[in-house]
């Protein structure tokens, strides 16, 4: 075993080993599933809490399909963040569930950081399953394990992350977890969109497709809300498509071959064009989403064995 | 009240450093001298070439009370700042319900006298209820006792008000201490904008937020001629505006807090709320640029900065949760910090908490003299401690040092010639 945490909080901070052992047994999920073989007993008398405070149909259901697949007892739980202390329903629900002893907890937050308030609180090995603006470990999981299979490797790719970095989860784990595993990776957007200092964890900044794609093996696009026109970060979303929008056009910067990502839910016309979204050859979008069960069995089986102190 | 002869001290106030022994008559300093004879009937503590000091004058700090009592009471407050050698402390006014009004300003100070230990100088709110509308009655506060007026954490945004309070509070010889942050530039941010905001998938706030309020005051306050100070300056940009307006002998103070010349912004680690302060902890460029103001004499105090909060403050997301840090028990502590690696000396360290501030704020403590109220700290400058969240004196426990050794502790305390801590 090469996973050396007892949660999975963050991308940053993981080893190369740590990564390529859960992509590993991932990819080896991935036959098993398409073969119909799955271990069903696994997980069998342990319990896994989807706990999210956040709206998610795809990220839950993923965890829950994972889960089941493995033999766990799942059970999902959506607390709603319109209650007016977030904060106490939090560390309240973490002391109950701590009491009902769950094995696996997995978590959504709209808060950066919730889930390692809750880590400290709970027995169970934590995943964050998206928290705030900070990370996504296993979205950039799926999406290197997608790239692995598609490409045959990661290493020495060129990726091109586009759109609202700034408020990106998916971006900040996917750049952790390309940089740690020797990719060229760049992003792209409007300056209204990127983080401060983002050049400090490896990546190169362009704000425009062209120079941005130039040569990619990967365009990754992001999800923009229509939240951000509101605040006035970008105009209009016919002005952010103009710009920064994958289509035909843009995609010819990149190279013949490279694949179009997507983690869903997708803002057709205004981050990726419908055509390329569906592009029968290059867009991997659907596969990201099998790969999501399988990296999510990959990590609940890793999580559950040795009570997280694997090989240490 | 008996007599006390304190021997074998380092005095140390501004102007004065020798070794020698101080009487206190009558809750007053009678006499100092390199050698005093012990009065019949005096009690006789022995230094044994400890530090004496000014009680310290600690110009920010915010108390529970009124309204916050859960998070710390006036007497709880006051036992942490004995424990700190605090013998006066200038509270803010954003309390619930705010100091607007002279009859809380009459409250305040006498909750202080009720203390024993503790002389409480209230600030008074520069708008009614700290909302930045409609100017409070800064005269009749004045009148009451406030020693300076601020709107607390909360910065005046509008320039115009901000203007008719310089102007106004002019005429009654008051000061307006501003927190220098723009309001609109912040927004809902919680960490110096940066690599550390970007990695923690934290909203920042650009460092230049402070700059750009300091640089606005410093004209308005040329406009007016009123006299403005910076609360807890934080970054190298602000103290050179500050600097150069010093420089052009226009009236204009600040000061900084422990936090902001010891830490930066990794303290945050991840996600850690005892850290969250505001301002928000800042590069570490800054901090080298808050402790170069220090020793160059630009920055005038440094104050504790201290905002109590309880647990459920702080056990929340880094986000939400309230930010602020217990600062009286580890005001002197970390200072001396800045003594024992060089940045500065001791006489400029113990200046910069009790009579620099005691000027800015009219207080009556902050100086060795005869017939001065005996306000007393007896620290010794060596003495190793550790700082643990949760044994502080006090209620608040939200210390952003825990974990920090010491270097440098207090012994004694006297008010008024009574001993109140050690």
């Amino acid at each position: 075993m090469f996973y050396r945490q007892k949660h999975l909080l963050a991308i940053e901070g993981l080893a190369p080993d740590e990564i390529g052992h859960l992509l590993e047994l991932a990819d080896s999920y991935v036959l098993l599933n398409r073969s119909g073989k799955t271990q069903r007993d696994l997980l069998r008398g342990r319990t896994l809490i989807n706990l999210f405070f956040e709206d998610s149909t795809r990220t839950r259901t993923s965890f829950e399909l994972a889960g089941k697949r493995l033999g766990a007892d799942v059970i999902n739980m959506s607390v709603s963040t319109s209650s007016v202390n977030k904060g106490e329903t939090l560390l309240d629900t973490a002391a109950t569930l701590n009491a009902m002893q769950c094995d696996l907890l997995v978590v959504r937050h709209d808060q950066s950081g919730a889930p390692h308030l809750l880590a400290r609180k709970v027995d169970a090995a934590v995943i964050n399953a998206g928290d705030g603006t900070h990370e996504h470990p296993t979205q950039a999981l799926l999406d290197a394990l997608t790239i692995k299979r598609r490409k045959g490797r990661i290493e020495g790719l060129s990726i091109a992350i586009c759109g609202d970095v700034l408020h990106s989860r998916v971006a900040r784990s996917n750049i952790h977890l390309l940089t740690t595993l020797g990719c060229d990776v760049r992003v792209v957007g409007p300056p209204t969109l990127m983080p401060a200092d983002i050049a400090s964890f490896g990546v190169r900044v362009f704000h425009n497709m062209k120079d941005g794609l130039k040569g990619a093996d990967i365009v990754m696009m992001l999800r923009l809300q229509k939240e951000r026109m509101t605040r006035s970060l970008v105009p209009s979303a016919r002005e952010y498509f103009r710009f920064w929008g994958l289509d035909a056009e843009k995609l010819a910067f990149a190279k013949d071959d490279a694949l179009i990502m997507h983690p869903g839910p997708m803002n057709r016309g205004v981050e990726i064009d419908s055509a390329i979204a569906d592009h029968p050859e290059r867009s991997v979008i659907k596969e990201q989403v099998e790969m999501g069960v399988a990296v999510r069995m990959a990590v609940l089986d890793t999580l559950s064995r040795g009570d997280g102190r694997n090989d240490v | 009240m008996s007599d006390v002869l304190i021997h074998n001290v380092r005095l140390l106030s501004e102007g004065l450093d020798q070794q020698g022994d101080l009487l206190i008559q009558d809750g007053l300093i009678a006499d100092f001298d390199p050698s005093l004879g012990r009065p019949d009937g005096a009690e006789q503590i022995d230094g044994d070439g400890a530090i004496l000091c000014p009680g310290l004058v600690d110009m920010r700090a915010s108390l529970g009370e009124p309204g916050f009592e859960y998070r710390e009471t006036i007497a709880s407050a006051a036992q942490a700042a004995a424990a700190g050698g605090i013998t006066t402390l200038a509270c803010l006014p954003d309390t619930m319900p705010a100091l607007d009004d002279p009859a809380l300003i009459h409250m305040m100070r006498t909750k202080g006298e009720e203390t024993g230990s503790l002389t409480i100088l209230p600030y008074g709110a520069v708008t009614r209820g700290c909302r930045g509308e409609e100017m409070a009655e800064l005269g009749l506060l004045t009148e009451a006792g406030a020693v300076a007026f601020t709107d607390g954490a909360k910065a005046i945004a509008s320039a115009r008000l901000m203007r008719v309070a310089l102007s106004y509070a002019r005429g009654f010889g008051a000061r307006i201490v501003q927190h220098p942050e723009d309001p609109s530039l912040a927004g809902s941010g919680c960490a110096t904008e940066g690599d550390q905001a970007t990695r923690l998938g934290l909203p920042g706030i650009p460092a230049a937020a402070e700059a750009i309020m300091v640089a606005r005051d410093i004209r308005l306050a040329r406009l007016t001629g009123g006299s403005v100070h910076f609360a807890h300056v934080s970054t190298g940009e602000a103290l050179d505006l500050i600097r150069q307006a010093k420089d052009t002998g226009l009236n204009v103070t600040c000061d900084t807090a422990p936090p902001y010349f010891d830490l930066n912004e990794t303290a945050i680690g991840e996600f850690r709320t005892y850290q969250k302060l505001s301002p928000p902890l800042r590069k570490d460029e800054d901090r080298r640029a808050v402790i170069a103001a220090l020793a160059d004499g630009t920055i005038d105090a440094i104050a504790s900065d201290h905002q109590p909060r309880d647990t459920d403050d702080t056990r929340l997301p880094y986000a939400v949760a309230p930010p602020g840090g217990a600062g009286l028990a580890t005001l002197l502590g970390v200072t001396l910090g800045q003594v024992h690696n060089g940045n500065l000396s001791i006489a400029q360290a113990i200046d910069l908490l009790t009579a620099r501030p005691a000027r800015l704020l009219g207080a009556q403590g902050g100086r060795i003299a005869k017939g001065a109220p005996a306000d007393l700290c007896l620290f010794h400058p060596d003495r190793i401690w550790r700082v643990e969240a949760g044994k502080l004196p006090g209620k608040a426990q939200n210390t952003p040092f825990d974990g920090r050794p010491m270097e440098g502790k207090v012994i004694g305390t006297w008010k008024a010639g009574r001993r109140v801590f050690g």
